[in-house]
């Protein structure tokens, strides 16, 4: 087991409360750093290219912080493209379901697949199959905003979550994100380059409401489907519907009875008049 | 993902049609926050002290706060009803004023996108309580949702509340724009609440006409009414009872808002409701 009363070489490790609460440990518990199985976790982040060895001037805390952080990483990353995973995609896309239900924020979900993928593979093998899916992957990570999310959603599918996307802008981000992709000349070996064009399908969160992850990306899918029926290499929104008001009918509406209605405040009377 | 794949529903439009039922009113606004719930409370309860059988029904679904200015928290709701855990007869609820009130629910979030299924059990609902009410008040969410259009598409009478402000006399104009050209109805009644000045809701009922005359119904070559129907004057009874949680038109029935609220009731128990009955 992880706990243990001696402490040791490596140092004991106090659970500070605020760990406690997190786990099911009592909060005077000790863990002995030696019992742990380290291996495996440590062989995984050197595979990954990540330091799992331990600097000797490194505090034990320190170091199990950072290969609990890399195990973090690695669960959440795809390994081919480097983008987040399919659970990343989901804790992310949970959050942006809260945020858009308290806040009224306007979140937009694309999901994108790489048209005709499988002629890829069967033609060119799975190697350059792999090469187009990173080089698609690093496309659409240099398209997108800080904010925003990129994930390897399965196969040749990837999805995007951009928070604070008025519904105004969304087509142009999505269609940026196309063109740049069609645009690539993606090196699958010396001398031989390959183009690749995707199809995006994407939906809008409905605003101050609590969506379902589900209901959100079947709409979006709905689109995706769409955009393939309709030819590939194209966009297609579910745009929400929009409260369409004209300046020229601002002014006509209020232009008046902004003065009537503030005008020297009159007795509070009631006329009713149907 | 692509073996789930299926096309959009073929009745995706179906919230565009007006189904209306008589005795069914709703009340709406473009723009959260100008007092629908207290509207639809307090009518209910006027219309229940002329001796009319009142429900009030959350058509929002879960998000309107019915059961906060009624301070209300059943245990059986719409949700449960839909889910079948509940009967119709065991989530209708008294409500202090002498009315009926079917609230939807915290569950009911997850109906927030009108599937079929939700379309359905919805009606199925408002059409089983029709035979048991002489009033219908569906208390719908703020702007043009799928669910809010929904609900007021099955409205015999569309009762828009509004304040003087103008971002909420714009998000009106623009729901009403939407009611129009696309549920095509031809006339929606205009309750402006919070008035400071006698006379200012027949004014801003004429200007929004106005614009519409201008922008939306000219090209469509019918005509549509927007008709005032009356105007609440800001009060500071109101606040005093949105605060307590209490019913104006009950603990304050003489202020000035609970006369008006009270003509409102007058009028549609006169006009529309014995009409419909």
């Amino acid at each position: 087991m992880l706990i243990a009363r001696n402490p040791h070489i490596l140092g004991p490790f106090r659970w500070q409360p605020g760990f406690a609460s997190l786990t099911s440990l009592p909060p005077d518990s000790f863990v002995d750093l030696h019992a742990l199985q380290l291996d495996d976790a440590r062989a995984l982040l050197e595979h990954d290219a990540q330091n799992g060895d331990r600097n000797t001037d490194e505090s034990a805390v320190h170091y199990l912080q950072r290969v609990i952080d890399g195990l973090c990483d690695l669960s959440l990353k795809d390994p081919l493209t480097g983008l987040g995973n399919r659970r990343h995609f989901h804790g992310v896309l949970a959050r942006a379901i809260e945020t858009v239900a308290r806040s009224g924020d306007s979140v937009l979900l694309l999901l994108l697949d790489i048209d005709h993928f499988k002629s890829v593979n069967d033609t060119h093998g799975h190697l350059a199959g792999d090469q187009v899916l990173r080089t698609v992957a690093d496309c659409l990570a240099r398209c997108v905003r800080p904010v925003d999310t990129v994930a390897r959603y399965g196969g040749e599918e990837f999805a995007v979550i951009l928070p604070h996307c008025r519904p105004a802008f969304g087509r142009a981000v999505a269609e940026r994100i196309r063109a740049s992709v069609a645009a690539l000349a993606i090196d699958i070996a010396p001398l031989q380059t390959l183009t690749a064009t995707i199809s995006i399908g994407g939906a809008y969160a409905p605003e101050w409401v609590r969506s379902t992850a589900d209901l959100w990306i079947e709409r979006a899918d709905q689109q995706l489907y769409r955009a393939k029926t309709e030819g590939r290499n194209r966009v297609c929104l579910d745009q929400p519907r929009e409260l369409a008001v004209s300046a020229e009918e601002k002014g006509l509406l209020f232009g008046q009875l902004e003065l009537d209605e503030l005008a020297l405040p009159g007795p509070a009377l009631t006329r009713v008049n149907a | 993902m692509n073996a789930t794949l299926t096309p959009a529903a073929p009745d995706a439009a179906d919230t565009l049609l007006v189904h209306p039922i008589g005795k069914v009113l709703a009340v709406t606004s473009g723009k959260g926050g100008v007092g629908k719930t207290f509207v639809s409370a307090n009518l209910a309860a006027a219309l229940a002290k002329r001796g009319l059988k009142v429900l009030v029904l959350d058509a929002d679904l879960g998000l309107a706060n019915l059961d906060v200015v009624l301070n209300l928290y059943p245990k059986l709701t719409l949700h449960d009803v839909f889910t079948g855990k509940a009967t119709l007869d065991e989530a209708i609820l008294p409500a202090p004023g002498g009315f009926s009130v079917l609230l939807a629910g915290s569950g009911m979030v997850e109906y927030s996108r009108l599937t079929p299924e939700v379309r359905g059990e919805f009606l199925r609902v408002v059409h089983s309580l029709v035979p048991r009410f002489d009033v219908i008040l569906l208390d719908t969410g703020a702007g043009i949702s799928d669910v809010v259009l929904f609900a007021v598409s099955l409205a015999s009478e569309v009762l828009m509340v509004a304040t003087p402000e103008p971002t909420s006399l714009t998000d009106a104009y623009a729901t009403i724009k939407v009611l129009v050209g696309q549920q095509q109805r031809e006339r929606v009644r205009l309750i402006v609440n919070q008035t400071t000045r006698a006379g200012s809701g027949v004014a801003i009922t004429h200007q929004l006409q106005q614009v519409l005359d201008r922008f939306v119904v000219g090209s469509l070559g019918r005509p549509f009414k927007l008709s005032h129907l009356g105007d609440i004057p800001a009060d500071p009874e109101v606040r005093q009872a949105v605060m307590r949680r209490q019913l104006l038109v009950q603990t304050q029935p003489a202020c000035p808002a609970s006369t008006a609220i009270s003509l409102i009731a007058r009028l549609l128990a006169e006009k529309f409701v014995a009409k419909a009955g």
